[in-house]
């Protein structure tokens, strides 16, 4: 069971959080202008990767609040835990940011960049 | 009857002015205190406890610890029975009742042993070969394989006994209670962490409680054992757990220990806790789990009598029980000749010492010699005899490589055997933990290697052999994870031990037959699923050659015991019939829990009443009283019907949905989900998030909406409300209330925390009645003078706040019946006043409380969806043919570009229909499944299937609706409903079965 630094609560077991999938997915700033194809790719597509991966948790049980972390899906180890609107800090989280298959991606390139803090 | 007459005189820890009486099998049977079931059975002479699982053969103790594979017994009787539980992990208590399994009609004669000289026609993968047909007699078969092939009884009813579950944190989470880990936990405690140290027997102590043959700072290993839990004892931060199994090893430093506060105990008080689950998180951990000892391969190694030789020991010299009356050691290392040593101080008779190494040197050894005890220094055990009870044992030598016996054979008669085939480290919870195992050559075995989590392993689960070097690895690590804990102190000082040096080992897997043409005899590898060597290497040959297919091919290393004594041999046995090693096979994975756990324990006390909360409404104490049935609705307890008197369940909807026609129905809409939304961009969220416009909604007024998810399937529905400027009253469905509330949150924090909105869950705080029908408003008028309730002033979608009952109150005119309704909405402590006032008034009118049936019947017949009965997330607002709910000019909304995808415009896309049955009173079962092409008999074509179905009194005949392919291009068509004894008729329709000309449209 993971063990969870909520950023306005702490440490708290796993059964308070629920899980939100990837981070950094952002909703295209006019869908309408997607095809098939690359709206699919927003919807569906999803990072697999073994290792790094940032993903998005809700303290559910807690303050409600949403936030980033960098998990390595090896080991579970979590090494940063980022407000949601905002980009990770960590060399290896914004290296996997940079690196990832999105950023180069048609879909990305339509949305207008969110002001991250 | 304290017979008792393998206890030897003045040795042991059993306490023997406390004698226990207990029945095993029937028979009346007497230990002490300090026993295990498994040790008082021995002091009795009985080896013989169980029949093996698929050849039903003799079997004895084999351990005297958590690995037992054979002494598998049933304990307790009634519903508080527990099978399959190690007759070596019991704490012997007074008046325990226990009983041998997988025997009929008893241990001694069983009838199923028929399969042991049938065992030509029950190789590896027997079931798979032979059960795979015909198909359609699985059920036979299995009836019987599961009365042949079997362990305990399971209980037929609830579980008696109190389990607990308990929470806690720790600085130091030690593992075993062996001698590295009490030194471990003397190390962390003196430094003032917090400490939790865990062991799975009775007393603390481990292998500290069978080699007595030790000293530690010139005291005994009993007096250091003893002076140290006595300095641990009388620290205040240190928890000491016995009887307590670290079952599993999970993610973040977080385990679970099973601790057994009083077995044997079941059904004695209900005020009792038999177990408890500690969860916990410790912020280092240091396992301390030991090494399990192997048995040997060899010809016939399971008859009673034959146990593992560290095992034998500890009987001996922790509970005073000597094995038998000639023993014979059977090892390929040293650790035998530390048990010979204990048997020849207390004078049992020992048969030699057959050890497969040429040529055995050192201390122990030169002992052994000395004492003139028969050693046979390269020979090997080629075959035993006796049935219930091994009688004698033919050894022969070996040849140079191992792999041959030669010479004469020389026969040795014995009544118990103690074995050795060295050591494995217990690395069950590193693996769990996600360490990674590396193979030593040396020993052949895995040790832990890289660890994924703050632990350390220490002692001989870490490989260690000697008691000093286990003592001092314990300190250090005990040490080391206080500092690490922000704890401050220093390693006591390593203490001085006297102990025999133990030296190499021979490893030969499998020991080599007499003669090498004949077949007979079997050489057990998994006693526990009757695997043997030969098994393991057919299963290779037939090509199961991964160590995973292997397991789940000949079941080796399956069962209570998880191979704890088996797998590392079986996986080297498999490693020389591929022609490679063990550490290229790799290992199973080592899942949670390490020994059985009762699934009691991990309920706790979530069952019956408690097992999940039930939320009720203000006036659910009227609706007890009223005689309502209710039903269960997410948490929610809901009125179903109020059945009269002598009426039978469809009288009783029949009446509640006539009376919301014909006069006044009245019901609990509490459940409702209900949310307050504020804020300046309130309106533009909302807009967002619904299919429909919500930016012109003037206050005041009410709309229906939508909400997708952003795949297009609806995911909710529900009236919000304008009340007054940036501030809205949204109601969600019953059980999508806290989902909803989270859909909001998540794109308002995760997408567009620019919107200044705010959203508050106020379903509690609201009592709703909703009171509908023609006579609805005159009964309101009379409850809320005040109020101009007139169409003009108070039209369809409108709030109004006013006193109801000289109640504040908002009265939403809103309907999901399609009759002229209110919904009134006071706070909940107002709840049942509000309702009492309402059935009182309303009394001349006939006022009809209704349950939840028969608001869907009212809704049914309006064709109205519920959420999550016409729709299963696979089902668009155009399946549901309702179009004119999503916007055709709103340029974005959750959900709206996957409207367009192209699975979405197809044609064939399931789509809401009414269905009328051709006989008029019968009410089609929903779920079924619709065809359109009818057959003799199944596989049919499924086009659809039918989503609500009820018998409608204001329509005088049945209606359906179903989800079916092309739906609405069927209208008017004809399609089947087979059920198993019949077939329904069916025409297709429109949804709307009431009011056909829409005269009710201000609902």
């Amino acid at each position: 069971m993971l063990y969870i630094e909520c950023p306005w609560c702490g440490f708290r077991d796993d059964e308070e959080f629920h899980y939100g999938g990837e981070a950094h997915i952002q909703r295209p700033t006019d869908p309408n202008e997607l095809n098939d194809e690359e709206f699919s790719e927003y919807l569906y597509l999803k990072s697999n990767p073994k290792g790094v991966i940032l993903e998005r948790w809700l303290h559910s049980r807690g303050c409600r609040r949403w936030f980033n972390v960098l998990r390595n899906t090896v080991t579970n180890e979590i090494t940063e835990i980022y407000p949601i609107d905002t980009l990770p800090n960590s060399k290896e989280g914004t290296e996997y940011y940079g690196q990832n298959w999105r950023r180069k991606s048609s879909v990305e390139k339509t949305i207008k960049p969110r002001e991250y803090k | 009857m304290n017979k008792q007459l393998f206890r030897v005189k003045d040795l042991g820890q059993v306490d023997r002015s406390k004698p226990l009486r207990f029945k095993f099998d029937g028979k009346f049977f007497v230990g002490y205190r300090g026993d295990t079931l498994a040790s008082a059975l021995l002091a009795n002479g009985i080896h013989l406890v169980g029949r093996s699982f698929k050849y039903h053969r003799p079997r004895g103790i084999l351990s005297a610890g958590a690995e037992e594979p054979n002494a598998l017994v049933q304990v307790g009787e009634g519903n508080g029975t527990d099978p399959n539980t190690r007759a070596t992990q019991i704490k012997l208590e007074d008046g325990l009742i226990v009983k041998s399994q997988n025997r009929w009609p008893s241990l001694l004669l069983d009838l199923g042993y028929i399969n042991n000289l049938l065992h030509r026609l029950l190789p590896a993968g027997f079931y798979y070969k032979t059960f795979m047909w015909p198909s359609s007699w699985w059920m036979r078969y299995e009836y019987w394989i599961r009365r042949i092939a079997g362990l305990g009884e399971a209980p037929k009813g609830a579980d008696p006994d109190r389990y607990e579950k308990t929470h806690a944190h720790c600085d130091v989470l030690i593992v075993g209670g062996g001698p590295a880990g009490l030194s471990a936990a003397l190390a962390a405690g003196k430094t003032g962490a917090r400490v939790v140290l865990v062991d799975e027997q009775d007393s603390f102590g481990g292998s500290l409680n069978s080699n007595t043959d030790c000293t530690v700072d010139e005291h005994t290993t009993l007096d250091w054992r003893k002076r140290t839990l006595a300095i641990l004892e009388g620290m205040p931060e240190v928890i000491l757990l016995n009887r307590t199994v670290a079952t599993g090893y999970y993610d973040h430093n977080f385990l679970t220990l099973l601790e057994t506060v009083s077995p044997g105990q079941q059904n004695q008080s209900e005020y009792k806790t038999r177990q408890r689950l500690w969860k916990i998180r410790a912020k280092r951990v240091v396992l301390a789990t030991g090494a399990l000892e192997r048995p040997l391969v060899f010809k016939d190694n399971d008859r009673p009598g034959i146990m593992l030789s560290a095992s034998m020991r500890a009987y001996l010299n922790q509970y005073g029980v000597s094995p038998g009356n000639r023993v014979l050691l059977f090892t390929n290392n040293d650790d035998a000749y530390r048990t010979a040593i204990s048997l020849k101080e207390n004078n049992i008779p020992i048969a030699g010492i057959v050890d497969l190494r040429e040529d055995p040197t050192g201390e122990l050894v030169d002992r052994i010699r000395h004492e003139g005890i028969a050693l046979y220094p390269g020979y090997a055990i080629v075959s035993t005899t006796g049935h219930l009870r091994i009688k004698s044992v033919r050894i022969m030598k070996l040849n140079d490589d191992g792999t041959k016996v030669i010479g004469n054979a020389k026969d040795i008669t014995c009544d118990c055997i103690g074995m050795s085939g060295g050591w494995n480290p217990t690395v069950h919870l590193f693996s769990q933990s996600g360490g990674k195992l590396e193979w030593d050559d040396k020993f052949e075995r895995f040790l832990p290697k890289i660890a994924n989590q703050p632990l350390i392993s220490i002692g001989a689960c870490n490989g260690t052999q000697s008691l000093s070097d286990c003592l001092k690895d314990g300190l250090k690590a005990g040490a080391e994870s206080a500092r690490a804990t922000n704890n401050k102190g220093r390693a006591p000082g390593t203490p001085r031990v006297v102990e025999s040096k133990c030296n190499d080992e021979r490893a030969i897997w499998i020991i080599p037959r007499e003669n090498s043409y004949k077949k007979n005899g079997k050489y057990f590898v998994d006693f526990q699923n009757d695997v043997t060597a030969s098994d393991i290497s057919l299963a290779a040959r037939e090509g199961y050659r991964s160590v995973e297919h292997l397991k789940r091919y000949t079941t080796m290393g399956m069962g209570t015991d998880q191979g704890k004594t088996s797998n590392v041999t079986a996986l080297a046995i498999l490693g020389e019939t591929l022609g490679t090693t063990a550490p290229n096979i790799g290992h199973t994975t080592f899942r949670p829990p390490y020994t059985p756990a009762t699934i009691g324990a991990y309920a706790g006390r979530n069952v019956g009443a408690l097992f999940d909360p039930i939320r009720t409404t203000a006036m659910h104490e009227h609706h007890e009283e009223f005689g309502a049935k209710f039903e269960h609705v997410s948490q929610w307890m809901r009125a179903w019907y109020y059945p009269k008197p002598n009426e039978t369940m469809q009288q009783t909807i029949n009446r509640e949905v006539k009376a919301a026609r014909d006069s006044i129905g009245l019901l609990d809409a509490s459940t409702l989900g209900k949310i307050d939304i504020k804020g300046l961009d309130a309106a533009e969220f909302l807009n967002r998030i619904y299919t429909n416009s919500w930016l012109k909604l003037a206050p005041g007024k009410a709309r229906y909406g939508l909400m997708l998810k952003e795949d297009g399937m609806v995911m909710d529905d529900g009236v919000t409300t304008h009340l007054n400027s940036n501030h809205y009253h949204m109601t969600t469905t019953t059980g999508g209330a806290a989902s909803v509330l989270d859909w909001l949150e998540e794109w308002h924090q995760t997408e567009w925390p620019d919107l200044d909105v705010y959203f508050t869950s106020v379903t509690e705080h609201w009592a709703v009645a909703s009171i509908c029908g023609p006579n609805c408003r005159s009964l309101l008028a009379e409850l809320a003078p005040e109020l101009d309730l007139s169409d003009e002033a108070f039209p369809f979608m409108t709030v109004k706040e006013g006193d109801v009952a000289g109640i504040a109150a908002r009265i939403f005119r809103i309907s999901f019946t399609g009759e002229l309704s209110f919904e009134i909405n006071v706070p909940r402590r107002y709840g049942l006043a509000l309702w009492q006032a309402l059935i009182e008034k309303g009394e001349k009118y006939d006022i009809c409380p209704y349950g939840t049936e028969a608001m869907h019947v009212l809704r049914a017949e309006k064709g109205f969806i519920i959420v999550g009965q016409e729709t299963d997330g696979t089902v668009t607002p155009h399946d549901l043919g309702m179009d004119w709910i999503v916007s055709k000019t709103k340029h974005d909304f959750i959900g709206k570009r996957a409207l367009s995808r192209s699975d979405m415009l197809k044609s064939d896309r399931k789509q809401l229909v009414g269905l009328l049955n051709e006989n008029e009173n019968e009410v089609i079962p929903e779920g079924s499944q619709i065809v359109e092409m009818l057959q003799p008999s199944p596989p049919m074509a499924m086009i659809g299937h039918i989503t609500s179905s009820y018998y409608s009194p204001n329509c005088n005949r049945s209606i359906a609706m179903a989800l079916i392919k092309g739906g609405k291009a069927r209208i008017g068509k004809t399609l089947h409903i087979p059920l198993k004894n019949k077939t329904i008729k069916v025409k297709v329709t429109d949804t709307l079965f009431l009011d056909k000309n829409k005269e009710l449209t201000d609902g």
